[in-house]
């Protein structure tokens, strides 16, 4: 695959990277996207906008989040030193609100009063009503039935944030569901209405944007590992369900070819069980929800559903710069199974005193191989991108507790 | 030859001074059979052209009524060639009623455009709707469709400003949908009098019949339409006696049904003097 010389030219104009990628989406949506792409260019070249966004990312949201030495862990592995980027320390505890943010000021730029969003866990409804709420700004959330009876911390939390939570029962109720009502939501109401995705998925620019605005997760990194340790890591790890928080990080270190990255997928009960979120490991290339990446699909391109014990990487497909990183060999995906995932929450629990959302726990438990492969002398950054507290209920559910 | 049969319809209608009627169902809803027999219905009673569901998991430009009918084929295990199947069976009988394929692009992309293009020529498809292949992205293939002169019939709808319409023309045929409302398919209908001037503006630009659809349910809708437009689409009014005859168990009520409705909707349709 060509990929020329640098990795920041993609998505190209037509919103690929690479094959994957693209604007698939009903022609009603058409010049909804056209004309968002259009106002994000100016805001980029806006003093303005960036100020305002690096004031709240400052005093809203708590940026920059630190780089933390877990020192346990590394020792516990015996191998590379490891590093957290704590992005579970934002305001609503996880990365996802650092996109919230730059999409809802877009969309006050471009006058809308009205925004829509999906939610798995919950985790990007919280991050989006939090935002509307800021700005007052009407926030309506859509979430598969068996999320909002899954996550109902989460769903109570959302309303009264002010946002009205709207129940999908369509197809499957997960999921999604959710992202295809929401964008029917979107082609009834065209006129007022900005959809806030919460992934780096969709049809362009929505990979590109939302990339752009979780790369101040290694941007900070960057310039953090160079003070700490004067020089950059050897290996970047992240959890994939969409791919924003693993992109977020990865992005600003791409050009930097000594660093290798390795995105962690969901593998559920097992690839080889049929019941998984693996879109890389499990999946091949198809067209969903705007644009072409690898899917969870039948032979006959009918759209598989995902399994994973953390709802936020519960979701048949990923976001096209992965399909795009992974098949030029840039990026490398792995995968952890519920059970792994579970052993690794309670580890990172016991030794670091921080308790990690399921979605990170995927990328903890491979990190111990990657430390004892590079050896003493390794760097490896792992992007804590969510906080466990939404999943303790979950957890103990698991582990037999009654609460 | 496919979009000759397109052309040959509208030229047909325009002899006697009418508006076409398009009339949509879902293959293998409730089953294929059924899909047939409610393919002869809609034919022998009005329909001019058909416009043949190919299911899809996730639905996303489709209201209520079209989603559980895409569920039901699936739950049948209704296959894209199937689909074609289904189309090859009824060209066996009928040379001249145009047939389009409407669906989603993954079905399609996942059997490979090149295989889709000749199989549905073989078949006797005359054109496709892909919901989401956007002008910007059908290129590859209208480049497999022009081969066998398969048309690639494209949406235009309210938000579809001049400037995109000569985008939404370029490399169409056949005809062009126009979808009436901002919305999913089955929703409230649209002031027939609010969207003429795009009507007017989508032929003027793209040079085609345009055809209006989405929320027309009933022959004095109907007959609005056919004041401002070349052609009306029905849909979720046609799937909706699919769904009556599975729920009852009698399946025959489906090509009843519909061949009622399609005779009520043509009259009205054909009371409507086209100059």
């Amino acid at each position: 695959m060509d990929v020329r010389n640098t990795w920041d030219q993609w998505p190209d104009a037509n919103g690929r990277f690479g094959e994957f990628g693209g604007r698939y989406v009903a022609e009603t949506l058409m010049p909804l996207i056209l004309e968002l792409e259009a106002e994000y260019r100016r805001a980029k070249e806006d003093p303005a906008f960036k100020a305002e966004m690096d004031d709240l990312w400052t005093h809203y949201v708590g940026r920059p989040s630190p780089l933390y030495f877990a020192e346990r862990l590394t020792e516990h592995f015996g191998g590379a030193k490891i590093y957290f980027k704590r992005d579970e320390l934002n305001h609503t505890g996880a990365h996802k609100i650092n996109n919230c943010l730059g999409q809802v000021l877009l969309a006050r730029r471009m006058g809308k009063t009205r925004i829509i969003a999906e939610t798995g866990a919950g985790q990007h409804g919280v991050a989006t009503a939090t935002i509307c709420a800021r700005f007052g700004l009407e926030c309506v959330v859509f979430m598969g039935e068996t999320d909002v009876e899954r996550q109902k911390p989460n769903v109570f939390r959302m309303r009264l944030l002010g946002a009205k939570i709207v129940p999908v029962s369509s197809g499957t109720g997960t999921l999604k569901d959710a992202m295809n009502e929401a964008l029917r939501d979107w082609v009834t109401n065209v006129d007022d209405t900005f959809y806030c995705i919460g992934t780096v998925a969709g049809p362009h620019p929505y990979p590109e944007l939302v990339r752009d605005f979780q790369s101040i997760i290694g941007k900070e990194a960057r310039e953090q590992i160079l003070e700490r340790e004067g020089r950059l890591p050897d290996v970047l790890m992240a959890c994939i369900g969409g791919g924003s928080n693993a992109i977020g990080l990865f992005h600003p270190f791409l050009e930097d070819e000594s660093v290798r990255m390795i995105g962690v997928e969901a593998a559920g009960h097992g690839i080889e069980t049929g019941e998984h979120a693996a879109a890389l490991n499990g999946g091949r290339p198809g067209i969903l929800h705007g644009n072409r990446t690898y899917l969870l699909q039948t032979d006959d391109g009918q759209i598989l559903d995902a399994h994973s014990i953390s709802a936020g990487l519960d979701y048949p497909g990923i976001g096209p710069e992965h399909a795009f990183l992974r098949d030029s060999g840039r990026a490398q995906y792995l995968s952890t199974t519920d059970e792994e995932a579970l052993a690794a929450f309670q580890l990172c629990t016991q030794l670091e005193g921080i308790i990690p959302a399921l979605e990170p726990s995927h990328a903890i438990a491979r990190v111990g191989e990657v430390a004892q492969e590079l050896g003493k002398d390794g760097l490896i950054i792992l992007n804590m991108c969510g906080r466990g507290d939404k999943d303790v209920f979950s957890v103990a559910k698991l582990l037999g507790v009654e609460m | 030859m496919p979009t000759e049969r397109i052309t040959a319809a509208f030229d047909r209608a325009k002899a006697d001074k009418r508006a076409v009627l398009v009339a949509y169902l879902m293959a293998g809803d409730p089953d294929l059979e059924t899909s047939f027999q409610s393919l002869c219905a809609l034919r022998d009673n009005g329909a001019d052209i058909i416009e043949l569901g190919a299911p899809f998991t996730d639905p996303m430009a489709d209201g209520p009524a079209i989603q559980r009918a895409g569920l039901r084929a699936l739950a049948n295990h209704t296959k894209l060639t199937d689909v074609l199947a289904l189309v090859a069976r009824f060209r066996e009988t009928d040379q001249t009623t145009p047939l389009i394929i409407m669906g989603y692009a993954n079905p399609v992309h996942s059997m490979g455009y090149a295989k889709f293009a000749e199989a549905a020529h073989v078949a006797g498809v005359d054109g496709t709707i892909i919901v989401d292949l956007p002008p910007e992205e059908d290129a590859e293939l209208r480049g497999e469709y022009a081969k066998y002169g398969l048309s690639v019939i494209r949406l235009a709808t309210p938000t579809t400003h001049e400037a995109r319409m000569k985008k939404v023309a370029e490399g169409a045929s056949g005809f062009l949908y126009f979808v009436s409302v901002t919305g999913v398919t089955g929703a409230g209908s649209a002031d027939p009098a609010a969207i003429a001037g795009n009507i007017e503006m989508a032929k003027r630009v793209s040079g085609l019949p345009v055809c209006v659809g989405f929320g027309v349910k009933t022959g004095a809708q109907a007959a609005e339409m056919a004041k401002v437009a070349d052609g009306v689409v029905v849909g979720s009014a046609f799937v909706e006696h699919a769904e009556a005859a599975h729920e009852s168990g009698d399946l025959a009520r489906a090509p009843q049904g519909m061949g009622a409705l399609a005779g009520e909707l043509s009259k009205a349709i054909a009371g409507v003097a086209k100059p």
